[in-house]
């Protein structure tokens, strides 16, 4: 879907274009707010997320993560830059580009357009293969040529020891120097609304942590500009520039794969564990069936299908990225099917326990219809179970798409994501000398990623689990 | 003992059939044989009869549930869904795009898959169970923290990553075992030995710390109190009252794996070029050939149900009180 509205953006002409999955992803965070909003009304989960928060940990995990959902979300808002204006051209008639950026290319700068032709070392000034080249008096030579962006402001190749050092320093003072701006400003704000009675959280680890990740992100994209700083792929693409781009993927497939499938499950669990009867059975008879198949061969199965449905329909999709995003989606949908019959199960279990309690047998008794008793009673029950079942899941979501990657069965190779990076790194690890960056960054990231989110998911459970709490009194 | 299983088996039959249509539903009624035959030999240069050979070489030429052109009985079993789901329960799997017989594929690379799936297993439960043990006795202690921080550590790391740098380090550049490959026999141990140790070292994060867990549920409870404040070594508390006592939640987590062993590793035995059942469906992916995923979805689902059944025995076995009837 293409559009433009007012279609300037920072003295560019650009046309808007929204993927479904962006407007999913924008949907299913807004969703999650309102959602934690109105749980912040209860003063017991008020006390349960505070008992999250009052950790370091907590916080600084908390502030990882929110880091990561940040890049996806400003990843998530795409659009077409106008072409310039060629001279037989009318001048109401603007041509806009085939490839889809977003505001996260805008931030990164020059990153994502600076193509070699192929394998570069992290910082490397010449190619990482030798090639023949033409010299100017006629000669041919073989020899590694020079790269066309990395390192090509340098007069001199001597001098690159101290420029890496100068940018490094202006880098990490740009990132420093708006996180303290940032920072102090929270603190004032802070300051404002604070009130003696709650003990305060642990901002100040908050704060550090994102200190870090900004001076981070100030240095990687100051010096991203100058060099290949992770190197670049066979195709010439910056590895780092990919590793970024792959968050995005990542965070979306961890979050829209459970909440896609969640309204299902929720309903059917619920509606098993109230109604009983037949609609219970009939339910025990979906989930046990689809749990009997493994999972990774449903997943298998469902998207060899599903891409033989796009190649036989190739007119539904307009750009070559609305190809990769229906495929993606139909992963994320998929993934969510094979998961959602474990939440099923528990919120069945649980309201099977919960319907049998005193004050639903009351609401019952004063006529209180089955849709209000689910509403006023049961659901507000199973929100911890929800939650839990959520966080558990991100990690290994975004784990689970690095192996079916691998499998073939993965996100579309047109769309950057570390799985593929992996993938293509086991191959260029058995070369000689072995290519290393492309998978340190494809790593590293998700690790980080994958390591907060199960921190975090862990004190999340501590704070949620009745039974940890009973433990603990 | 014996009615209940058979009582569990016969539950287990609509169970399948609903595997069986789903299967069906999505291989025949989702994508037409048409789509399936174009998607194989090309989307754009293929003539009209090149499909219909395709497709009446595969025998999907047939009508899908109801065969009017038949007569008597064969008006049913003339059709594609006789033929490719029915014919699955009596483990006729038919034939791959090769032409080969899948269910003497089946046979012949189960070996293979059993070789490295079960040491696996076995190892990693062994190891897992021992480390968790290990830190429960400093429980609370510096080093109980620190271990649950590896644990958690280990559990990120893409199982991916695990299977390329052990690879890389211990087979290319140590060249301590061979990169890939397989022998029949016992001197196919040097295999095999790689991909079994990443394959239990992958596992300890997760496996280690489930472990911990249940210790922890089962050593706060009174009997263990009684045992520590009758004078038990807490190391006796463990071995004689905990870990018998954790037994029951181990085994809902692991019994119910044991049968699908069979199924092997899909990214270990590739990795490995090991010729077993999870290179077999690999390959089948990624050459789209369907009969082979379809078979494979139906043994994988009859796997899982033998295993959930013998689940259930392994409770009598672990812990008298419960009776099955």
């Amino acid at each position: 879907m293409d559009f433009s509205i007012g279609s300037d953006l920072f003295g560019y002409h650009v046309l808007w274009t929204i993927l479904w999955s962006d407007i999913l992803i924008f949907f299913l965070v807004g969703a999650i707010t309102l959602f934690l909003i109105s749980l912040r009304k209860n003063p017991e989960n008020r006390q349960r997320w505070r008992q999250v928060f009052s950790t370091r940990l907590g916080m600084s995990t908390f502030v990882i993560i929110m880091a990561y959902i940040a890049i996806a979300l400003g990843d998530s808002i795409h659009f077409r830059k106008a072409l310039p204006a060629v001279e037989d051209q009318g001048s109401e008639q603007i041509f806009y580009s085939n490839t889809v950026n977003s505001l996260l290319d805008l931030a990164l700068g020059e990153m994502g357009e600076q193509h070699e032709r192929t394998y570069s070392a992290p910082f490397a000034l010449k190619s990482w293969n030798k090639e023949n080249l033409l010299l100017p008096g006629g000669e041919r030579v073989r020899d590694y040529p020079v790269l066309k962006y990395g390192g090509q402001h340098l007069k001199n190749d001597e001098d690159k020891q101290r420029d890496i050092a100068l940018y490094s320093l202006l880098g990490l003072g740009k990132g420093l120097a708006l996180a303290l701006l940032l920072i102090s400003l929270h603190a004032r704000w802070l300051k404002k609304r604070s009130k003696s009675s709650e003990p305060t959280l642990p901002w100040r680890a908050g704060w550090i942590t994102f200190a870090i990740i900004m001076a981070l992100l100030g240095w990687l994209i100051t010096l991203g500009n100058l060099y290949h700083v992770l190197g670049t792929d066979q195709a010439g693409n910056d590895t780092l520039y990919e590793s970024l781009k792959g968050i995005r993927t990542g965070v979306l497939i961890g979050t829209l794969a459970t909440l896609i499938t969640m309204p299902i499950a929720i309903s059917l669990g619920i509606a098993a564990g109230y109604f009983k009867g037949w609609i219970d059975d009939v339910v025990q008879y979906i989930y046990t069936t689809l749990i009997s198949i493994p999972g990774l061969l449903l997943i298998a199965a469902s998207v060899l299908l599903f891409q033989v449905w796009i190649n036989n329909n190739p007119d539904f999709f307009e750009v070559g990225l609305e190809k990769a995003d229906a495929k993606f989606l139909a992963l994320c949908f998929i993934l969510g099917i094979t998961s959602w019959t474990s939440l099923c199960r528990l919120l069945r279990a649980e309201t099977l326990k919960i319907s049998q309690l005193d004050y639903v047998q009351a609401a019952h008794a004063f006529g209180v219809s089955h849709f209000q008793v689910i509403r006023r009673h049961i659901l507000p029950n199973l929100s911890h179970i929800i939650i839990i079942s959520f966080v558990l899941d991100f990690s290994a979501l975004v784990l689970a798409e690095a192996v079916l990657s691998y499998i073939g069965v993965g996100v579309d190779p047109a769309m950057a994501s570390w799985g593929n990076m992996i993938n293509m790194a086991s191959t260029e690890l058995s070369r000689e000398p072995s290519i290393w960056w492309n998978l340190s960054g494809a790593f590293f990231l998700m690790f980080v990623l994958v390591l907060s989110v199960n921190l975090f998911s862990d004190l999340v459970n501590d704070a949620f689990d009745p039974k940890t709490q009973l433990e603990a009194a | 003992m014996f009615a209940y299983i058979i009582r569990r088996l016969c539950y287990a039959i609509p169970i399948l059939i609903g595997v069986n249509l789903l299967t069906f539903i999505l291989f025949f009624i989702v994508n037409t044989p048409e789509d399936m035959a174009r998607a194989h030999l090309g989307d754009k240069y293929v003539t009209e009869q090149a499909i219909q050979e395709w497709i009446a070489d595969k025998g999907y030429d047939q009508p899908l549930f109801y065969n009017p052109k038949a007569s008597g009985l064969e008006q049913l079993t003339g059709t594609i869904f006789f033929e490719k789901s029915v014919k699955l329960f009596a483990f006729d799997f038919g034939n791959s795009d090769e032409g080969r017989n899948i269910r003497s594929d089946v046979v012949d690379r189960m070996g293979p898959s059993l070789a490295l799936a079960l040491p696996t297993f076995i190892i990693g439960i062994w190891v897992n169970i021992s480390v968790a043990l290990m830190v429960l006795m400093f429980r609370g202690s510096r080093l109980d923290r620190f271990a649950v921080a590896v644990f958690v550590t280990m559990m990120s790391v893409s199982y991916l990553f695990y299977i390329v740098v052990g690879q890389f380090f211990i087979a290319k550049v140590s060249r301590l075992v061979p990169v890939s490959g397989y022998n029949e026999g016992i001197d196919g141990w040097r295999f095999l030995i790689l991909p079994i140790a990443i394959g239990v070292i992958s596992g300890i994060g997760a496996g280690a710390r489930w472990y911990r867990t249940l210790f922890i549920e089962a050593s706060g409870q009174d009997f263990a109190r009684t045992a520590r404040a009758k004078g038990v070594s807490e190391a006796g508390v463990l071995f004689r009252h905990v870990l018998p006592n954790a037994m029951l939640p181990i085994l809902t987590g692991v019994v119910v794996v044991i049968p699908s062993l069979f199924m092997g590793s899909l990214i270990m035995e590739s990795f490995f070029s090991i010729p077993g059942l999870g290179s077999y469906l690999l390959d089948a992916i990624q050459a789209q050939d369907f009969a082979i995923v379809r078979a494979m979805v139906f043994l994988g689902s009859v796997l899982y149900i033998i295993g959930l059944i013998l689940t259930d025995i392994s409770y009598t076995w672990a812990d008298p009180r419960v009776r099955l009837n």
